[in-house]
């Protein structure tokens, strides 16, 4: 059966990537390899290291720029990341300087919070509430 | 004449009510944050492209303002146009006598 192995964020520069995504969001660090004039390199969450990786890809490409702005803009998120419980995860982030463009915000069935990753993405953090 | 017909017409729109709604519940919203809200909590399936249009109105009205922070765009709610309505038609404090 096909399956979902990688993921991937536009980042403006890996190195700075890699400590935020690591430092700051507490994934780690999976694979690292030189890749022409840039690294393969991905990331994965602790609770889950062989699970899905993200892929911290460079956003090198002229069309990268235009569209990461765009969505920054209206404060769309790239993609989503879920978490336990997101308003302690806020809490954490805030405190290690993460800058947010929707606090927790309880939707429901939902609650979410969009931060900025520093490196021209807006990302979503997810829990879904027991039904 | 109406001084400000763009006011009547803004709030004349119940998308337009509904998101002057919830920005005075969170002031200071992206517009996707105003299109979630619109979605999950109202069952509203307006396109972001009509979403943003409503602002556009609201904002010509003066409820909304925009703010651009870094990269972001935040809406304000500004209630104060409304103030208007009640000068033109006052509200009497006491109950009226029927």
């Amino acid at each position: 059966m096909i399956r979902i192995n990688i993921t991937s964020v536009f980042v403006d520069d890996q190195a700075k990537a890699l400590a935020f995504y690591t430092d700051k969001l507490g994934f780690i660090k999976k694979t690292d390899e030189p890749a022409g004039e840039a690294r393969w390199l991905t990331v994965v969450s602790p609770v889950d290291p062989d699970g899905v990786e993200l892929l911290l890809e460079p956003d090198g490409h002229p069309a990268a720029g235009p569209f990461k702005k765009a969505l920054a803009a209206d404060g769309i998120p790239f993609t989503q990341f879920a978490v336990d419980d997101v308003h302690a995860e806020v809490e954490r982030l805030k405190s290690l300087g993460v800058e947010f463009t929707q606090d927790a915000t309880d939707l429901g069935p939902v609650v979410t919070a969009v931060f900025d990753d520093t490196c021209g993405n807006l990302i979503q953090l997810a829990a879904l509430n027991q039904a | 004449m109406d001084a400000n017909p763009e006011l009547f017409k803004a709030i004349g729109d119940g998308t337009r009510r509904t998101i002057l709604d919830e920005l005075a519940d969170k002031d200071g919203q992206t517009l996707f944050e105003i299109c979630g809200r619109l979605t999950v909590k109202h069952g509203l399936g307006s396109s972001r492209q009509a979403v943003s249009q409503h602002l556009e109105v609201l904002e010509k009205a003066g409820l909304v303002h925009t703010r651009r922070q870094g990269r972001y765009k935040f809406h304000h709610l500004d209630t104060s146009p409304l103030r208007s309505i009640v000068e033109r038609w006052p509200i009497d404090r006491e109950e009226p006598n029927p």
